[in-house]
């Protein structure tokens, strides 16, 4: 297909979300339109995951970010005037959304994702803009103070950051305006950089926290897999093989992002959340272009061998042998769900064998799913939110790291070991989310 | 102190709660359900391995009502004093949101053609007179046609496993050949047999009778139902009956239908509410709502409603009936009322065969509703003429898996001592060897069998107790006996090294110390005539016709077959003509 021109994609940019986004053109000048399309915006940039923390209160914050400088929450943005942004212009929300800059001329922690809303359109701010005061109902609550100590709870340093790091929305929106194969893969792009954030998790960040890359033009290694979050490990969403959605169809990504599960896999960490509060809401046509961008990734690393099944251990485990202690807390603990043969029953229980989160470098997210447990999203379309229990009180660091280091090698998965050592400095790392008293869900 | 009004009031979290909330809501109306005891997640209190406790689960109740707040008083005769069922051991019903729909085993029937209008077939096969007087055999009022659509529906939700034997009319498989005709397939293929079902299997067909996989609601394979909520597949593992499934593979209301309507704004379910009566108008004639106990406040609340459903366990129904003096009370002596009348349970006895000391028969694994069963003596499969009863039961080895404690109470059988180095040599070689076969049968209605309002005992919220007269009469003792006999040919075709054959003694009377199902009935029963049913035919209150009453109460025999897949076809049965009638028009749906 020939590129398109950038000014072509401008135009399909203001329109083309009009038309595929939700209503008839005709509808979009109505308030009540503008409105629905701030509620779908909102939905795409997942404003709840963090904005809202106690569900009965939308929108009014209070979601504590733990980082090492401290502790931040994340501030009510009801059209409350007093606790909110209601005596916000439309000009103070588009600063703190695309520029980082609050009201008060104060620079934004980069926990808000503004280096990528800034390459939000004008139309899509606009809309968000009416959402906010006139979709959402005020709160007047005031989230708690956040707990950083001087003197890196000075702010005037971030305005140094957002110099040397942030994209102005010029440039931003330039970007974002770049050719494209496809208007489907121009409007993936601009939800996954722009919107959706997904880089602010999936993409690594350099020393002085700023995502190395913010698109996918920039570099390989966008979206290759971020720093853990809650203790929770963001995936590589490239192509790679076996550590990358390269085996992941179309259909896949979609599926997973409307209902929290697919054949492949199953959501969990903050992923959940991303899709409970946001990919959940979006139309079929925005979750195939998503999908269709991401398929347009090249891995991030380049000479990752094909994944393929090998059922040597599943030949074992059936003649009733345990190769290995990792083999036996397997099959007392695991097997019932995940099978000997590593394919679960997808998509009630998901598999393993060939599963990327398994195999990533970072046995992170596996290690803290067994220490933890998780429950799969409950979504519209698949409200079931099924449980895997928590080990962290069964089972010592020896039989984590050896069931760990089991579901890394087996069935053709090719992935580092993992030590009693390991488990146990990641046990003293991640205290607070393997002890975290969980909401569980009622399923 | 009353609370925001509501259209639909649902007493019971279980299946038929969880069924007409589910179908309320889709037909647009605000339901309110109120159950008694807390909420469950399997996530939670279900999660591997605790709930496969069996000391906490089965043996201290973990899911089952707490009889210190409330109970039953029972007697076996009509001039004798009931006393209150102080522990729980005959029957089990379930307390807290899934009800007895968490805890049951998963054995999901359909009734018999035949046992739905049992009344008019005995009649027409073997004559009025071959009734006994003192019997009320009666009809339901509904026939399989009218509810095979709903039986359909059920399993779709239900994930139920098994193995079709006709589909519109036409052979499609070697399920029973006894079963009617279906609309459609299982959802789910039939459970695989464990060894002492395949052994069974081969057994019941050498004795020339025709086995079949039970249908169960326990999934086979990982399944997405109507309403898009997921369950696992069954492993086997035998912590179904008496516990909550922890491979979401069994059915229950918590896991096939709730997911669909927490996230509801216009469902509110309300826990810990323990409902003291429904509340009628100034004639009686219509609800108006319902006044419950919150417990945790310890303070009596009210719902004002338009439509109030009874969708608490079988004789929770009958007992809100009577302390709400909705319909008349049944009073044995001048034959008259209805509500209490026609209280059925079901006859059950286990027989066991030891198999030879090479054959370990792994009794620790199976699944509450899988397993292998004949209905070649259920319902009228047989010439009854010559015999002189009526009713009938399924025999099958439904092996559920046994636990350790179960077994060890269980011992080695009738004759084995029970303690010393004999108990444990019969301990052990009836765990490793041994296999049971159960005659799961019915049980008949009988002018003095009833429930009604103890007069001398009171619950813990200042009510009377519900009071039980229950014996075991002769008609379902012949019955038992009759079919315990044909298990013989099985026994001798296993090539058992022995076996005990389980049955009703004569003159045995009903004993509320050992398990023997928690398949309670009638009481409240559905038919064709205020003067012997309390329901019409949609299960809706012949007196106050705001008021529908669903569940086991409905039946007014006890069936063969376990109640819970007709249940829920009479749930979704009701729901249809309450969505499709009532509400456009409320008033009686059957006019006299």
């Amino acid at each position: 297909m020939m590129p398109f021109k950038k000014q072509v994609l401008t135009l399909l940019g203001l329109l083309g979300f009009v038309s595929q986004g939700f209503a008839a053109p005709a509808q979009a000048n109505s308030q009540q339109s503008l409105i629905d399309k701030g509620r779908y915006l909102a939905a795409a940039a997942d404003c709840a995951a963090c904005h809202t923390h106690d569900p009965s209160a939308t929108y009014a914050g209070g979601n504590p970010f733990v980082l090492p400088i401290g502790t931040l929450y994340a501030p009510n943005i009801t059209p409350d005037t007093k606790y909110g942004i209601g005596s916000y212009t439309e000009a103070d929300f588009a600063n703190a959304l695309r520029r980082g800059i609050g009201k008060n001329g104060k620079p934004l922690y980069p926990a808000m994702p503004f280096p990528s809303y800034a390459r939000m359109s004008d139309a899509d701010i606009h809309a968000l803009w009416v959402y906010f005061h006139e979709g959402v109902a005020p709160i007047a609550k005031a989230p708690p103070t956040n707990k950083i100590t001087w003197p890196l709870s000075m702010r005037w340093p971030m305005t140094l950051w957002r110099w040397a790091f942030a994209p102005t929305p010029q440039t931003a929106l330039a970007n974002a305006n770049r050719s494209f194969d496809s208007a489907e893969i121009a409007r993936g792009a601009y939800l996954v950089e722009g919107p959706g954030h997904c880089g602010a998790c999936h993409s690594p960040r350099a020393i002085t926290m700023q995502e190395k890359a913010l698109s996918s033009d920039q570099s390989d290694v966008f979206l290759s897999g971020g720093s853990p979050v809650d203790g929770w490990n963001p995936v590589n969403l490239r192509q790679d093989d076996r550590t990358g959605l390269g085996r992941w169809s179309e259909d896949d990504i979609v599926t997973f992002l409307a209902t929290g599960r697919n054949l492949k896999g199953s959501a969990f960490g903050g992923m959940s959340d991303a899709i409970a509060h946001g990919t959940q809401h979006l139309n079929d046509a925005d979750l195939h272009a998503i999908a269709r961008y991401l398929k347009t990734s090249l891995p991030a690393r380049k000479n990752e061998k094909p994944w393929q099944l090998d059922t040597s251990v599943t030949e074992i485990l059936h003649k009733e042998k345990l190769p290995d202690a990792g083999a036996k807390t397997y099959v007392d603990r695991c097997a019932a769900c995940h099978r000997t043969d590593g394919h679960g029953y997808a998509p009630a229980f998901p598999p393993l064998a060939g599963n990327p989160v398994v195999m990533d470098r970072d046995p992170g997210s596996l290690i803290l799913i067994v220490l933890k447990g998780a429950a799969v999203p409950a979504t519209d379309k698949a409200p079931s939110s099924l449980t895997m229990p928590a080990f962290a009180h069964v089972l010592s660091d020896q039989e984590v790291a050896d069931v760990v280091t089991f579901i890394r090698q087996s069935w053709g998965n090719a992935a580092s070991a993992v030590t009693a050592a390991d488990v146990h400095a990641f046990r003293g790392r991640n205290s607070e989310w393997i002890n975290e008293a969980t909401s569980n869900p009622l399923n | 102190m009353t609370l925001k009004r509501t259209d639909v009031v649902i007493i019971g979290a279980g299946w038929a709660g969880a069924i007409l909330a589910k179908e309320m809501r889709e037909a647009g109306r605000s339901v309110v359900m109120l159950e008694r005891g807390p909420d469950r997640a399997t996530a939670k209190e279900g999660t591997y391995p605790g709930s496969i406790d069996e000391l906490r689960g089965a043996i201290r109740h973990r899911l089952f009502q707490n009889p210190a707040k409330t109970t039953v008083t029972i007697r076996n005769t009509i001039n004798q004093t009931a006393l209150p069922y102080r522990q729980l051991a005959a029957f089990l019903p379930g307390e807290g949101v899934g009800g007895a729909g968490l805890h049951w085993s998963g054995v999901h029937f359909r009734a018999a053609p035949d046992d739905l209008r049992l009344r008019s077939h005995v009649t027409e096969r073997y004559g009025a007179k071959f009734i006994p007087a003192d019997m009320n055999l009666q009809d339901y009022g509904v026939t399989y046609d009218e509810l095979e659509p709903f039986f359909d529906k059920a399993e779709k939700v239900f994930g139920t496993s098994g193995e079709a034997y006709t589909v519109n009319g036409q052979v499609v498989g070697k399920g029973n050949v006894f079963a009617p005709s279906r609309s459609d397939k299982f959802p789910l293929p039939p459970m695989q047999d464990v060894y002492t079902a395949s052994l069974f299997r081969k057994a019941a067909t050498e004795a020339g009778y025709h086995p079949y996989a039970l249908p169960a609601a326990n999934a086979s394979m990982q399944y997405t139902n109507t309403y898009g909520l997921q369950m696992g597949p069954c492993n086997f593992c035998g912590y179904c009956s008496g516990y909550d499934c922890y491979m979401y593979s069994k059915a229950s209301p918590n896991i096939n239908i709730l997911p669909a309507l927490r996230n509801d704004s216009d469902f509110t379910l309300i826990t810990d509410a323990h409902v003291l009566k429904v509340n009628l108008d100034s004639d009686k004639r219509k609800a108006t709502g319902v006044t419950y106990l919150d417990q945790r406040e310890n303070r009596e609340k009210t719902v004002e409603a338009d439509l109030v459903i009874l969708a608490a366990f079988q004789f929770h129904n009958v007992h809100l009936m009577l302390l709400s003096g909705i319909g008349k009370p049944y009073d044995p002596v001048s034959n008259t009322g209805v509500v209490g009348r026609n209280f059925v349970y079901q006859t059950i006895t286990t027989s066991r065969a030891w198999m030879s000391e090479n054959q370990f028969t792994n009794q620790f694994v199976g699944a509450g509703g899988a397993g292998v069963a004949m209905d070649d003596f259920n319902s009228d499969n047989f010439d009854h003429g010559p015999l002189g009863f009526i009713g009938g039961s399924p025999v099958w080895v439904n092996q559920a898996g046994v636990k350790p404690i179960a077994a060890a109470m269980n011992g080695g059988g009738k004759s084995a001592p029970r303690w010393g180095a004999g108990y444990k040599a019969g301990l052990v070689d009836t765990y490793r060897h041994s296999l049971a076969m159960d005659a799961h049968g019915s049980n008949m209605a009988y002018r003095d069998v009833y429930l009604d309002l103890d007069p001398t005992w009171r619950d813990s919220y200042g009510q009377p107790l519900l009071r039980m007269t229950f014996t075991w009469k002769e008609n379902d003792i012949r019955m038992n006996q009759y079919v315990v006999g044909k298990i013989e040919p099985i026994m001798k075709a296993l090539g058992a090294r022995r076996y005990e054959l389980g049955r009703l003694e004569h003159g045995e009377t009903f004993d509320t110390r050992r398990y023997q199902t928690t398949h309670l009935g009638g009481g409240a029963v559905m038919g064709t005539s205020p003067h012997d049913s309390a329901l019409n035919r949609y299960l809706q209150s012949w007196d106050v016709s705001n008021v529908f009453v669903i569940g086991s109460n409905a039946f007014p025999q006890g069936m063969g077959y376990n109640p819970t897949g007709t249940v829920a076809a009479l749930a979704y049965w009701a729901a249809h003509h309450i969505r499709t009638t009532y509400l456009a028009k409320p008033g009686p749906l059957v006019s006299l």
